[in-house]
């Protein structure tokens, strides 16, 4: 039998060797330069499963440095079980500080939302992404659709979106309303409601987007136009809470979870996590300001 | 403010890794030892060396104890252990013709250079349950053991040498056909750079040879059985140990060890696009870590399948073999399905009642 501390197990800062590191970082520059495209990389794998948020760990892990402050949302909520793993995992891994405070982070990985509390210039938002090719529910062969948007061949999707316009009376995308980005490439923004898609126009901070099991990634730089896909006459819309506040705060203008209670009755909840302890806590975060917010009654 | 919750969330966490560290040893508490895993679940080491894409014994093993013996988890837990390592050197191709060979069958033919060699298979066993390995005691094993071992001649032994390969004998008879020249023939590294469509065979090879083995099936029998253009014979199947080299910086082969791996060389006919040319074999090439017949037999059915672009044939298609069969990302995936989506649910809640509402008022009840 092997001696034991053949065992022993030491790891780099972050994990992650610092030649890969390297090689998703340069990744990562030339998808800045090419805001909306898909760059394609190593992807090595992680401790984590694949499709459990691979690609958001590399981002963060290739740019964390021993000063940042890193944040970790899912589903809007610091609580969230596969949030609270990653933390600790990329806590142990680096040592940084982490925080639940939005306002405080440096570096905030996301799965599935963005934080209600706007971002400013020194933050860096990484998406955890399943899918990252926006044509994917159009065309099935990952040949074709580079090829698509390397044409800027975007007739396929104008059309499913028209179609389903017609089969249903409106466009029925949910999360993950695909956008396009600085005029030319057009972009899965990831599982985020389509409250958060306007947020993503012309904000301070940089967006970077990282899809592990399909190894891609792609990023928006600050201030770089996204617009949702829309046609001149059915435009795109937000999530309508038809009024609803959430029931611990009585705020009307943040993104709401629905809960089901024991006795049959259901109320609203403000979905972000950090948020909601603000408000709570009477403090007043500045929020992210869009025309379909600003559209809510108080 | 918050705390609660997130504390909540990492309590859960720390409670079920200790229910299952509990699960795993609750009801038996003699330890299995890594050797006992090594050697006597030698086949389940394969399979996650091979998925693993590391061959190592003794870490697989670790890894099949930490998991519960669940192949998938195991194989994943060795990838990830892999990430961490440096890599040195990439090693010389290695050449089967050098296997110290253990066993090695041909189905193409009754007679082959060196005879057909059984070796270790369950293959003409009748899978009856064998009740006697509930009570095996370490007396049976030292039994067999002595019994075997009074058979085996020692001047046999030390005369095995190394077997020409059936292929060879079809190449000598010009029955091969020769390379595609447009053949794409780069030598691509898939766990350095996302593999990009249409694939080189070096990436296609490398995706397969650490594919789950029942997806590889999965395609492999259904290319046979309709949804593929590929029903092979099997040229050649050998298992066994073979050198592996590297180039130090000097420029000097150097000897670091040696792995085992099972390799198939599968036989196809062809169809000819031109009358002037004949329709000659081509093979389908398989090789996987360990002992694992069925892994590179498949691996050998769709390599030819994937030469072989045809729409209509999903075993042909390498996007859907490729990215389908890759086991450590199919289970992340599908399982990934277990955390919480309420706001993507939601956001799609939304516009299902908003349709609801829209074909009330088209249709009144």
């Amino acid at each position: 039998m092997v001696e034991n501390n053949k065992y022993i197990n030491k790891y780099n800062f972050a994990f992650i060797d610092e030649a890969t590191k390297k090689e998703i970082r340069r990744k990562l520059l030339k998808a800045v330069a090419i805001p909306g495209y898909q760059v394609p990389y190593s992807s090595p794998e992680m401790p984590i499963a694949r499709g459990w948020g691979t690609g958001g760990l590399h981002v963060t892990l290739a740019i964390i440095g021993k000063k940042d402050i890193f944040k970790i949302i899912d589903q809007g909520s610091d609580a969230s079980v596969n949030a609270c793993n990653l933390r600790n995992f990329v806590q142990s891994m680096t040592g940084v500080k982490t925080t639940f405070d939005t306002s405080e982070a440096t570096i905030i990985q996301t799965r599935h939302r963005i934080t209600e509390e706007e971002l400013n210039e020194n933050q860096i938002f990484v998406y955890q992404v399943p899918q990252p090719e926006p044509l994917r529910s159009v065309e099935r062969y990952e040949n074709k659709t580079r090829q698509m948007h390397g044409e800027a061949d975007y007739a396929k999707m104008w059309v499913a979106l028209y179609e389903q316009f017609v089969s249903h009376g409106d466009i029925m995308l949910g999360a993950g309303y695909p956008v396009k980005v600085n005029n030319r490439y057009i972009m899965a923004p990831s599982p985020i409601p389509r409250w958060d898609i306007p947020n993503l126009n012309l904000s301070k901070a940089m967006h970077l987007f990282g899809a592990g099991r399909e190894k891609r990634l792609y990023a928006i730089p600050p201030f770089t136009k996204v617009e949702p896909l829309e046609f001149e006459d059915i435009k795109f819309h937000i999530e309508d809470f038809k009024g609803s506040a959430c029931s611990k705060t009585g705020y009307k203008k943040a993104f709401l979870d629905e809960m089901y209670y024991d006795d049959g009755s259901t109320n609203f909840v403000i979905n972000d996590s950090n948020f909601l302890d603000k408000l709570s806590e009477k403090e007043q975060p500045t929020q992210h300001e869009n025309k379909y917010i600003n559209q809510i009654a108080e | 403010m918050g705390y609660v919750a997130v504390k909540g969330g990492s309590d859960a966490i720390e409670n079920s890794l200790e229910l299952v560290e509990f699960y795993r040893i609750r009801d038996s508490i003699t330890p299995i030892e890594i050797e006992q895993i090594k050697f006597q679940l030698r086949l389940a080491v394969d399979k996650v060396m091979g998925e693993g894409g590391l061959f190592t014994p003794e870490y697989a093993a670790i890894a099949l104890k930490q998991a519960e013996g669940e192949v998938f988890e195991a194989a994943f837990i060795l990838r990830a252990f892999r990430t961490t390592l440096q890599r040195r050197y990439y090693s010389e191709t290695i050449n089967t013709r050098e296997m110290f060979v253990k066993r090695k069958i041909s189905a193409s033919f009754r007679e082959i250079p060196g005879g057909q060699i059984l070796g270790p298979t369950r293959d003409y066993s009748q899978r009856i349950m064998d009740t006697k390995k509930a009570s095996e005691s370490t007396a049976d094993i030292q039994n067999f053991l002595q019994q075997f071992e009074s058979k085996v001649d020692n001047n046999t032994l030390k005369s095995i040498k190394t077997y020409a390969k059936v292929i060879d004998l079809l190449r000598e008879q010009g029955l091969l056909k020769p390379i595609d020249k447009k053949e794409n023939k780069q030598l691509l590294d898939i766990t350095r750079e996302a593999i990009k469509f249409p694939a080189a065979r070096s990436a296609r090879l490398q995706m397969l040879a650490r594919a789950e083995t029942g997806g590889l099936m999965a395609m492999g029998y259904a290319s046979m059985r309709g949804f593929g253009s590929v029903h092979p014979t099997v040229g050649e199947l050998r298992y066994g140990s073979v050198p592996v080299t590297v180039k130090d910086p000097s420029g000097k082969l150097r000897y670091i060890g040696k792995i085992e791996v099972t390799e198939a060389e599968m036989i196809n006919g062809t169809s000819s696009s031109k009358k002037s040319e004949a329709a000659l074999y081509t093979i389908g090439y398989g090789l996987c870590f360990g002992q694992n017949d069925t892994k590179a037999i498949c691996m050998g059915i769709l390599d030819t399948t994937m030469r072989n672009p045809d729409s209509n044939q999903p075993a042909n298609d390498q996007e859907f073999v490729l990215y389908h069969t890759e086991g450590i990302e199919s289970m992340g995936f599908t399982n990934h399905l277990k955390l919480p989506h309420y706001v993507t649910f939601q956001s799609s809640l939304k516009n299902v009642r908003e349709e609801v509402e829209r074909k009330k008022e088209v249709v009144p009840a």
